[in-house]
């Protein structure tokens, strides 16, 4: 049984702030993922969980533990780092064996413990290999069979991987889920790509500025962001946000076009994917072409709002022409309108 | 200077620096500590008593004609040792920058007088030197040159700058090399492009662009010559003919070994220290520079 | 080359032999007269070519008392007494080097900037400026004439602490991370992570230090004054000294050869560790 419970989590270093009162739970055998931009303070979590940063302020617990004090080593996790450190003068099976020589475990029990999971992740045939001797991709399973090999209750991963090409990082993410599912054991796992966190996570926590932006599961997150920064972070392209004015039944547009929509009266900026625009030749939202993206299965248009300086996109699914300078007519179904107070940037529900 | 990551305090660092703590303190600080206050006290001529002069034994050094001979002819003799030995290693490397093929090879063949102890430098040359023996005075009588260092003082200085500088060479040419070859080939080949002849070249871009390196070396050779060239001097002139080559470094072992003047010997020793601390501060403000690179 | 230029290529490779020839000159002369007996080598001018005495030459040297009427050690004992002084010196400042390094870096204790000034301290006090006083500590401490007192006061090096202190930090956090995380203790990490990463700068380091101790020529001849703990390059002067009166340069010039060719042989040996390590600790 090992969740995670964060309570009133501060970490400051001398007087700046950079982690501001973090609450969570986190389930035995769930998949987290901390997802935020550069910056934001989602490794120094990651690491305080881990033991690497002290904790200044609330507690961490692991299986009902309070673990604020303990070693890295007593806290029974295991991590997989950004650059994988992996000891280079070591080989692949000193590598993976090394934390269990420090505990004392006999050598059988070692190798067997090393070649199964060297099994389950087919690196086998390198195990008596130096780190230098790897392509990335070889590098990352060893680093992960580190963690493994420890049989933890909780894995941590530190954007285990940015280091890897496109094609191999997608490749590795779907190994990283499955092997997860697998074993069934509690996985943080921190990044800065919400494509990534969307696919991998059981829950997503968004930090931004050393705050928790939203903590949910990836579709509450698409559906209802309960801040402008989760609507525009998460889901590609950006969500558009349009200032507009409200009187409870009807929403008015900056260039003065009107929709339905209930929300409360009052100015607010309203939010809406480009993949919820819909093309309707009467529809409300005008927007001038000012550029093209074929992607070949949908058609990106950039633009901004007609008779604004609003910039705003719509993904229209398949091969879509228009002449550039061309304004376009689209509308939205009210679910897909998300409407955020323009002072606070929260959602108004 | 620290890691982000480090482990907490305990005794165990404590442990950890204590050897070189020890030593440091025991044979570098301890001993300096008593060259400063030794150099505030005059013994008697029989050893029975001293007294606390304050900067006597200071004022007594710069009043003295020996000691200040000695000084300008250290300056003389570092500035000679440092000119002579990097002018040979600067353009030995720029010639052997040039070369493709053998490079290594000269390499290896210069570089290992480095290995050498300046007091078996020393010998070597006294040999080659030796007036009745030596093969270099047999050629210079032949050109009506009258050799013997161990009557003629320019001859002795000559001698032991010749050792030193040979010495030095290797070290200062692997430092011009090295510097050389991190300049980007790219760059040389835009200032060939140029129309820049290579003379033209080393001249323009290739010395100013090893500058720091030049300046490093100037402050390297400096040190050396003034502190490392005891053993050159003992084994060629033992400081004659007449102190025509007594340096500092030779005076203050003369005068606190042989001449058993101890508050004499420390007050050279104090000044000493100052000009080392100057110099490894000029040093370290030359790495900082580098570093801002 | 950015131009070929065939004779400014001649010119170099001229130079550059000039320039060897000149370096290689002192040496070739000595090798030449250690190789001739002696009367040959009291007749000017001295060979400038080999003779046919190198092996008797290197066996009287080498087993016999050196020169005839000097009462020294032999000149076996003399290369074994640098042998040991120079292994003591490099490998003594390393270990304490690395250690000290290792707590600058790795901890975060009181004093630890105190330390690390009075370490680099000792960069401005070589021991020719302090020669009498440092004397009198090591003859207070019993240690004249001993191998301790030929090493342990040479041992203290802030240019080593240094080297190791850059090597340290260049070395990735997530070592220490990953170790921590392993469950290594300080001196586990130390002996299991820092001293394998820290290999080749060691040898590096360990080449140039020995060539130094090796080198020694004041502090030995201050301290020891039995000749049982004479050393070779301390040795020379002595020679020198006797060969003015009874001219025997065929020993005096073999013995420089042999007090010469283990340093020589480390710096050619292992040139690139010995080019590493200088251009390291002068950074």
């Amino acid at each position: 049984m090992a969740s995670i419970t964060l309570k009133d989590l501060v970490k400051a270093y001398g007087d700046t702030e950079v982690l501001h009162h973090i609450d969570g739970q986190i389930a035995d055998g769930e998949f987290v993922v901390i997802v935020g931009p550069s910056g934001c303070g989602k490794s120094t979590l990651l690491r305080m969980i881990a033991g690497l940063e002290t904790v200044t302020g609330g507690d961490i617990q692991i299986a009902d533990q309070v673990v604020n004090d303990l070693e890295p080593a007593d806290r029974d996790i295991a991590m997989v780092f950004q650059n994988y450190a992996l000891y280079p003068h070591m080989t692949v099976r000193e590598n993976m064996a090394y934390g269990l020589k420090i505990r004392r475990i006999s050598k059988a029990e070692i190798n067997r413990r090393v070649e199964e999971a060297a099994d389950i992740l087919e690196i086998r045939p390198y195990l008596e290999r130096k780190p230098r001797q790897l392509s990335g991709g070889q590098r990352q399973r060893v680093a992960m069979g580190r963690a493994i090999v420890r049989d933890p209750q909780v894995f941590l991963f530190d954007e285990p991987l940015s280091n890897l090409d496109a094609k191999l990082r997608v490749q590795m993410r779907l190994e990283i889920r499955k092997l997860q599912q697998k074993l069934g054991v509690t996985s943080i796992y921190v990044t800065h790509d919400q494509v990534e966190a969307m696919t991998l996570g059981d829950r997503l926590m968004v930090l931004n500025g050393g705050y928790v932006e939203q903590f949910g599961t990836p579709i509450e997150l698409y559906d209802r962001p309960q801040s402008m920064f989760v609507g525009g972070f998460i889901g590609s392209p950006a969500m558009n946000f349009l200032p507009a004015d409200a009187d409870g039944a009807t929403i008015t547009l900056a260039n003065g076009t009107t929709l339905a929509g209930e929300v409360r009266a009052g100015a607010v900026t309203m939010g809406i994917r480009p993949e919820h625009l819909i093309r309707s030749e009467a529809g409300p939202v005008r927007l001038k072409v000012q550029m093209m993206e074929q992607l070949g299965a949908n058609t990106l248009l950039h633009g901004v709002l007609e008779g604004t300086q609003t910039e705003m996109v719509a993904s229209l699914p398949g091969h879509v022409t228009a002449e550039l300078g061309a304004v376009l007519s689209f509308e939205a179904a009210a679910e897909t309108l998300h409407f955020f107070a323009p002072d606070t940037q929260k959602r108004i529900e | 200077m620290l890691k982000r990551v480090h482990f907490p305090s305990s005794v165990l660092p404590f442990l950890l620096v204590a050897p070189q703590i020890i030593v440091t303190v025991v044979f570098f600080l301890w001993p300096a500590a008593q060259a400063i206050y030794q150099s505030f006290l005059i013994e008697d001529a029989f050893g029975l008593s001293t007294e606390f002069v304050w900067f006597e034994n200071f004022e007594l050094l710069f009043a003295d004609a020996h000691y200040l001979d000695s000084f300008w002819r250290t300056l003389f003799f570092s500035a000679a040792v440092a000119l002579l030995s990097m002018s040979v290693a600067l353009i030995l490397a720029g010639f052997a920058d040039r070369i493709v093929r053998g490079a290594t090879a000269y390499r290896t063949l210069l570089i290992w007088p480095y290995a050498v102890a300046p007091v078996l430098a020393g010998a070597l040359w006294v040999f080659m030197f030796n007036p009745t023996l030596g093969i270099f005075p047999y050629f210079l009588d032949m050109l009506g040159v009258d050799w013997n260092h161990y009557l003629n003082g320019s001859q002795a200085m000559a001698l032991v700058i010749f050792a030193a500088a040979w010495k030095q060479i290797a070290y200062n040419f692997l430092f011009y090399l090295a510097a050389m070859q991190s300049i980007p080939l790219s760059l040389i080949e835009a200032a060939a492009i140029d129309g820049a002849g290579p003379v033209r070249r080393f001249k323009d871009f290739v010395f100013p662009l090893i500058s720091p390196t030049t300046f490093f070396l100037l402050v390297i050779n400096a040190v050396y010559a003034f502190f490392d060239t005891f053993g050159i001097i003992h084994a060629i002139t033992q400081g004659g003919p007449a102190n025509s080559t007594t340096i500092l470094v030779y005076k203050v072992f003369n005068d606190g070994f042989v001449g058993l003047d101890l508050g004499g010997s420390a007050a050279q020793s104090v000044i000493l220290m100052f000009l080392v601390i100057i110099m490894t501060v000029v040093q370290f403000r030359y790495v900082e520079r580098k570093v801002e690179y | 080359m950015v131009e070929n230029r065939p004779l400014l290529t001649f010119i170099s490779h001229l130079v550059l032999i000039l320039g060897v020839v000149i370096v290689a000159l002192p040496i070739w002369i000595t090798f030449v007269a250690a190789t001739h007996d002696a009367v040959r080598m009291t007749q000017a001018p001295i060979p400038l070519l080999p003779g046919a005495h190198f092996w008797q030459n290197f066996k009287d040297t080498l087993f016999g008392s050196g020169l005839s009427s000097s009462a020294g050690a032999p000149v076996w004992r003399m290369l074994l007494n640098s042998l040991v002084m120079a292994l003591l010196i490099a490998s003594g400042k390393i270990v304490i080097s690395l250690l000290s390094a290792f707590a600058i870096v790795y901890f975060k204790f009181p004093f630890r900037m105190g330390f690390f000034w009075m370490i680099f301290i000792t960069l401005m006090l070589p021991v020719e400026v302090r020669i009498l006083p440092t004397f009198e500590v090591v003859a207070n401490l019993g240690m004249l004439n001993s191998y301790w007192g030929l090493s342990v006061p040479l041992i203290a090096s802030a240019t080593a602490t240094f080297m190791f202190r850059q090597v340290f930090l260049t070395i990735p956090d997530e070592m220490l991370e990953s170790a921590r995380i392993d469950g290594a203790g300080p001196m586990r990490f130390f002996w299991d992570i820092l001293i394998p990463l820290s290999r080749t700068n060691i040898a590096a380091l360990f080449v140039i230090l020995f060539i130094f101790g090796w080198n020694q020529y004041l502090w030995p001849l201050l301290i020891t004054t039995d000749s049982d703990m004479t050393t070779i390059v301390m040795s020379i002067k002595e020679m020198l000294e006797v060969a003015e009166q009874s001219p025997q340069w065929h020993i005096v010039m073999m013995t420089a050869l042999l007090a010469m060719i283990p340093p020589v042989f480390v710096v050619i040996g292992m040139q690139k560790l010995f080019v590493q390590g200088l251009t390291e600790t002068d950074k």
